[in-house]
């Protein structure tokens, strides 16, 4: 995985009623908070004024193609898992101006969309949401062409980190290696605890950013008890997951079974809604978009949120490419789980079960890597 | 420690925002193919690119698509384009006036490899709009004529009136050590040349299939058989390349549209050796 393993710098204890100063002091160094809370039926990442918008004393239960909210009676502030949103919508916004064309006369003149983007504070990641951060990172960052918008976006997000304390039944980052005990890449990481020492926070500071706000929070010392209460959090999240996925030369059989009848029988059940692209914290596929005003002196070039789900996705003159709904699940997955790691060095999958949970007929990344294995023709003698 | 992107510090350059271009002249070259000659607004600046790379080239409002430039890389003041006329944006491209603004970004992706050719046969097949993204090549190849072996040209089209750069190719033929072999798919009442696809005229070319550097354009299903042929040849797989197409909405590799399995095409393409993209030519639906 790609997360770095230097250690937080400090670490303090954060009484659970004064979590509102957190929020103060991010607002004090100009970071405008987002934070889980509830909108309709779900948990999902918005800017946040106060701590009472946080979901607190709410949980969920989640299975294929199921997401429910449900109350828990200890009101945990973070006793929820994943919802829809993760910080990509954030970093990597659905529909970004690029750039703007204006005619004067017989002049034009091409305006970039350079404005920087707002500083803010992602609250309540999670282990694999900064594991899918890092992978971003490589996906927009690869020299000599990067995205500067998103670049920008890093820059001015501070990222804080949130210890699951529970599992859903749709995670499985234990299997992609990427939680769900938080390792590093955030400013802050809080692990909520409640036990006889009351409800609080062990606060890690992981950057010089992180531990500035620190400091500026109404904290108290942190004790090995603390920090083993603590440790007793993510090991029951780490006990309670039951979803695995067998991750070991995944890639070799995902290309060597590209034209394994399976595909159809997943084909025959996905939608092809996109669903799962939208979800995931890692997918990056983008389209443009022209517009022009009524006078026709001013365009505008939009960047929108892609999906290799839909059919023009790979449109060439003559017709798609990828016309069948199994050559366009086998491209997700087979990407996702295999090309990735030839492209950036790292799966695209961070075993977050969004996509499980969202797809609308409970299709499972898990199970379709592991039905294709179950099924997987003998290896090729290598070189065809 | 101040965040690096306080309100006013700039971002670095966004590989997606075009520079603009102005269009000198449009040539019909057969019904449905036009070529665009652009230059800077200043005139002055030179757009270097290798043979087989390619530009994003947008009509304001309308969009942007990948097109090669089929120009000769010794004059990189004026941008040539060879256009074949299929959709929307390339509708638009056709409609411009002289003087029109025009927006480019590139050039980007991989080249044919040229220098690699010194001392050898030097093949080339095109199908179609395919010779649009060769002619670069001959140019350079008729600049340092000496340095190659023999040089063939394999066109497969429609028909005689949908051959490109014909006055051209016929003037490299007469002058230079060049060997043209044309082929229709539809013959007239006054073509005598030959009539069927270009894959065919493989077989019976005079090169020397362990000599040769092989350079393959057009769609995808006829540079799968002139593989086929150079191969039945005895044309080493590393020795083949082919250009590959697909949906390109970035050119840079951050889009997506582009990926043949771990291939960004619009990055490690659009011009590959064979024997690296192979595995991938044979999956359908890929
Ligand atoms: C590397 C590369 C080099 C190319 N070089 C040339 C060239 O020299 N001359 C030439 O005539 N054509 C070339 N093409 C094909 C050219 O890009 C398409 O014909 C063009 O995109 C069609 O756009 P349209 O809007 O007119 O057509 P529509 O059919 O309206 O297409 C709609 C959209 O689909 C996408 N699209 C459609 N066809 C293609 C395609 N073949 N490749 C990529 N995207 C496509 C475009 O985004 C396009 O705007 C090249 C393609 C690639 C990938
Ligand atoms: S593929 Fe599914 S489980 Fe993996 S990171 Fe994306 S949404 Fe999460
Ligand atoms: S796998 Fe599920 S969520 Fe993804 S496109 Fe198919 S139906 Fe939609
Ligand atoms: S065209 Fe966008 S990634 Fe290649």
């Amino acid at each position: 995985m790609v997360i770095s393993d230097s250690r937080p710098e400090r670490s303090a204890v954060l009484d659970a009623r004064d979590l509102g100063s957190l929020l103060e002091a991010l607002q004090l160094r100009g970071y405008g908070p987002v934070g889980p809370t509830i909108v309709g039926d779900a948990v999902v990442l918005r800017p946040i004024a106060g701590v009472d918008e946080l979901p607190s004393g709410v949980g969920d239960a989640q299975e294929p193609g199921s997401y429910r909210l449900a109350p828990r009676d200890d009101g945990r502030f973070f006793g929820h898992n994943l919802g829809p949103s993760s910080a990509k919508r954030f970093l990597f916004p659905p529909v970004r101006s690029l750039w703007t064309a204006i005619r004067i006369g017989p002049q034009v003149r091409i305006e970039a969309n350079d404005d920087p983007p707002p500083k803010i504070a992602l609250i309540g990641l999670r282990a694999c949401d900064l594991a899918a951060i890092a992978i971003q990172d490589r996906v927009f960052g690869r020299e000599p062409y990067v995205d500067p918008h998103y670049q920008a976006a890093r820059e001015n997000a501070l990222l804080i980190a949130v210890n699951c304390s529970q599992a859903a039944a749709t995670c499985f980052c234990a299997s992609m290696g990427t939680g769900p005990r938080v390792g590093g890449g955030f400013d802050l990481c809080l692990t909520e605890l409640l036990d006889a020492g009351g409800h609080r926070f062990l606060v890690e500071a992981g950057s010089e950013k992180g531990d500035q706000v620190l400091a500026d929070l109404p904290t108290t010392v942190a004790t090995e008890r603390d920090r083993r209460a603590a440790r007793a959090e993510s090991d029951r999240a780490q006990a309670q997951i039951q979803r695995r996925l067998d991750t070991d030369g995944l890639k070799d059989v995902l290309y060597r079974n590209a034209e394994h009848p399976y595909w159809n029988t997943v084909g025959e059940r996905c939608l092809a809604c996109g669903n799962c692209t939208l979800v995931c914290p890692t997918c990056f596929c983008a389209t443009v978009e022209d517009a022009s005003d009524l006078t026709g002196d001013r365009t505008e070039r939009t960047r929108i949120w892609d999906s290799c789900f839909n059919l023009e996705f790979s449109y060439i003159h003559g017709g798609s490419v990828r016309t069948s709904t199994a050559a366009r699940y086998r491209q997700w997955i087979t990407h996702k789980l295999g090309a990735w790691i030839e492209q950036f060095g790292t799966s695209g999958c961070v075993g977050c079960g969004r996509c499980i949970a969202w797809c609308p007929v409970g299709i499972d990344i898990t199970e379709e890597a592991g039905r294709l294995r179950s099924e997987d023709r003998a290896p090729q003698p290598v070189g065809r | 420690m101040a965040s690096l992107l306080e309100p006013g510090v700039a971002l670095r350059p966004d590989p997606m925002v075009p520079r603009l271009v102005t269009l000198e002249r449009t040539r019909a070259e057969t019904a449905d193919t036009f070529t665009m000659e652009l230059v800077a607004p200043d005139g002055v600046t030179e757009f270097p690119f290798l043979p087989g790379q390619f530009n994003m080239v947008g009509a304001l409002g309308v969009g942007e698509v990948p097109i090669s430039v089929s120009g000769d890389p010794q004059t990189p003041r004026t941008i040539v384009h060879t256009t074949r006329e299929v959709g929307a944006v390339t509708n638009a491209l056709k409609q411009l006036r002289p003087g029109a603004a025009l927006t480019l970004r590139g050039p980007y992706g991989t080249a044919w490899p040229v220098e690699a050719c010194s001392g050898h046969d030097v093949v080339l097949i095109a199908g179609g709009i395919g010779l649009a993204p060769l002619r670069p090549v001959i140019y350079e190849v008729m600049r340092q004529r000496a340095r190659f072996g023999r040089f063939l040209v394999l066109y497969g089209t429609r028909s005689p009136e949908d051959i490109l750069f014909a006055k051209e190719l016929s003037r490299w033929r007469s002058q230079f050590d060049m060997e043209l072999l044309v082929t229709v798919d539809r013959g007239t009442e006054h073509w005598r040349g030959n009539v069927g696809v270009v894959t065919k005229l493989v077989a019976r070319a005079p090169f020397e299939p362990r000599e040769t550097v092989a350079m393959v354009c057009g769609p995808e299903v006829m540079m799968r058989f002139a593989v086929a042929e150079l191969r039945a040849r005895g044309v080493a797989e590393p020795n083949i390349h082919v250009s590959l197409e697909r949906n390109m909405k970035c050119g840079v590799g951050l889009c997506g549209h582009c990926q043949l399995r771990g291939e960004f095409i619009c990055r490690s393409g659009p011009v590959y050796s064979y024997d690296r993209v192979a595995p991938l030519f044979e999956v359908r639906e890929l």
